[in-house]
């Protein structure tokens, strides 16, 4: 069972339909007993990080995620995967979970439309269980205007945009990132999906 | 760097796509959610539901169709018509649309794209043009699908939406609409120049150079076609191709 976190930020219902399809058994949640029960968790996000981060304080689920995300696989999307680092400046300062350490910053690239909206190239820099498969081409798509800014250890896979932009980070346990959108990315993202199902124990 | 966008359009009435040429002489085939897993299957970036209805006659978006196709298509849909309100926008996104498309209501109503930025973000906030060249290098926005003259100068009003906080812009050329003659390469070129946000270029497409060549001359970020690729004259598939081979990115 695939617990898809409902704090009441972004499009939970594309997620939930991927995972459907793929006929993995998963429920959308604010509870932090479904947390506990779940074998995997995803953190979904669409928005601002403050924002988020306020809604998630206000679930009352961070220290639940905070434990359950060191012991089964957990992938954070978009938002969700920004959510991971320790600290946003979208707007203001804003600490996040700190699960996989690094900053995320505004994108600022010349002649270049921000958001960066459509679909990428990911470049593979470090193994990790989520782009088993994938080919040379695999592109995926984005919808951001912040990006991740940590070590090239934590980055499986990045994609170009003016400069580097991390698209899949992992803390090299259990903790995935997608900046891009998995349930949005065709047969790639339903690939990245079912790898990151295949993680069930 | 992002991949060029081949996106085929559904228009839809009653559940049912048609197509028709310059608005008129609707043919009635298919089902929408085969056609978009079709689609999805030939390599389509992005699929568009156009309920071509209801701009002028009131109806709801189809939103059943859009429900059922987003439990079996997992690339972004867009879908436009007959959305007026902030309420419309919301229960669009809510049955799994990525993005809406307003055209006459945003024309009308141009608050609309600034509340629908400012509560779902500019991402998902496309605006539909439909317009038309009214003398050397002018061209003017019409609405109710193409039929009235708003009067409005088009280059201002893809600045002022823009400025309003428009993720996207879907600019489709009544001139070229329905005469597979290509891209409307000159307003496209205009439009590209006068704004910093991505633009799709609708109406035109009839043979698979129109779509290397309005990559190659205008700054289109998307091609988006409807009867070329629903009477199955190209697959998506084919068109990417021919612009891969052309040293054009495509997914």
């Amino acid at each position: 069972m695939i617990a898809v976190i409902d704090y009441g930020a972004g499009n939970i219902f594309s997620v939930k339909n991927a995972l459907d399809y793929l006929g993995f058994e998963s429920i959308l949640t604010d509870k932090s007993e479904d947390l506990k029960n779940a074998d995997a968790l995803i953190l979904p996000g669409v928005g601002a990080f403050p924002s988020a981060m306020k809604m998630l304080e206000k679930s009352g689920l961070i220290d639940t995620i905070m434990t359950q995300a060191k012991s089964k696989p957990f992938l954070g999307i978009c938002l969700g995967m920004q959510l991971l680092f320790d600290k946003s400046y979208e707007f203001e300062e804003c600490s996040g979970l700190g699960l996989i350490s690094g900053t995320v910053d505004k994108m600022e690239e010349d002649n270049l439309i921000i958001p960066h909206m459509g679909w990428n190239k990911l470049e593979m820099l470090n193994e990790c269980p989520l782009i088993h498969g994938l080919n040379e081409e695999s592109y995926v798509y984005f919808v951001h205007s912040y990006k991740a800014k940590c070590e090239d250890k934590n980055i499986s896979a990045y994609c170009n945009y003016g400069s580097r932009v991390p698209a899949l980070v992992y803390d090299g346990s259990t903790v995935y990132g997608a900046q891009f959108h998995p349930e949005k990315s065709g047969e790639t993202g339903l690939k990245i999906l079912k790898n990151f199902g295949g993680l069930i124990k | 760097m992002l991949a060029k966008r081949i996106i085929p359009c559904l228009d839809v009435r009653n559940g049912k796509v048609v197509k028709g040429v310059n608005f008129e002489g609707i043919k009635d085939v298919g089902d929408p959610v085969l056609s978009a897993e079709e689609y999805n299957r030939q390599g389509a970036d992005e699929i568009v539901f156009y309920d071509i209805t209801a701009s002028f006659e009131g109806r709801g978006v189809f939103l059943d169709v859009v429900r059922e196709t987003a439990k079996k298509v997992f690339v972004p849909l867009t879908v436009g018509g007959g959305i007026k309100t902030v309420d419309d926008i919301r229960d669009t996104l809510r049955a799994g649309a990525d993005k809406v498309s307003v055209n006459s209501q945003a024309v009308q109503n141009p608050g609309l794209i600034k509340d629908g930025a400012d509560i779902f973000g500019s991402q998902c906030i496309c605006v539909g043009i439909d317009a038309k060249k009214v003398s050397d290098k002018k061209w003017t926005v019409f609405i109710n699908g193409g039929r009235v003259d708003y009067k409005l100068d088009l280059i201002e009003w893809v600045k002022t939406i823009e400025q309003l906080g428009a993720g996207e812009i879907c600019l489709n050329s009544i001139d070229a609409d329905g005469t597979k003659a290509g891209f409307d390469i000159e307003m496209l070129d205009a439009v590209c120049k006068s704004v910093n946000i991505p633009v799709i270029a609708s109406g035109g497409a009839g043979k698979i150079e129109d779509f290397s060549d309005v990559f190659e001359k205008t700054g289109a970020t998307a091609a988006l076609a409807a009867s070329l690729f629903h009477f199955k004259e190209l697959t998506v598939g084919q068109v990417k191709d021919y612009c891969r081979n052309k040293g054009i990115i495509v997914r």
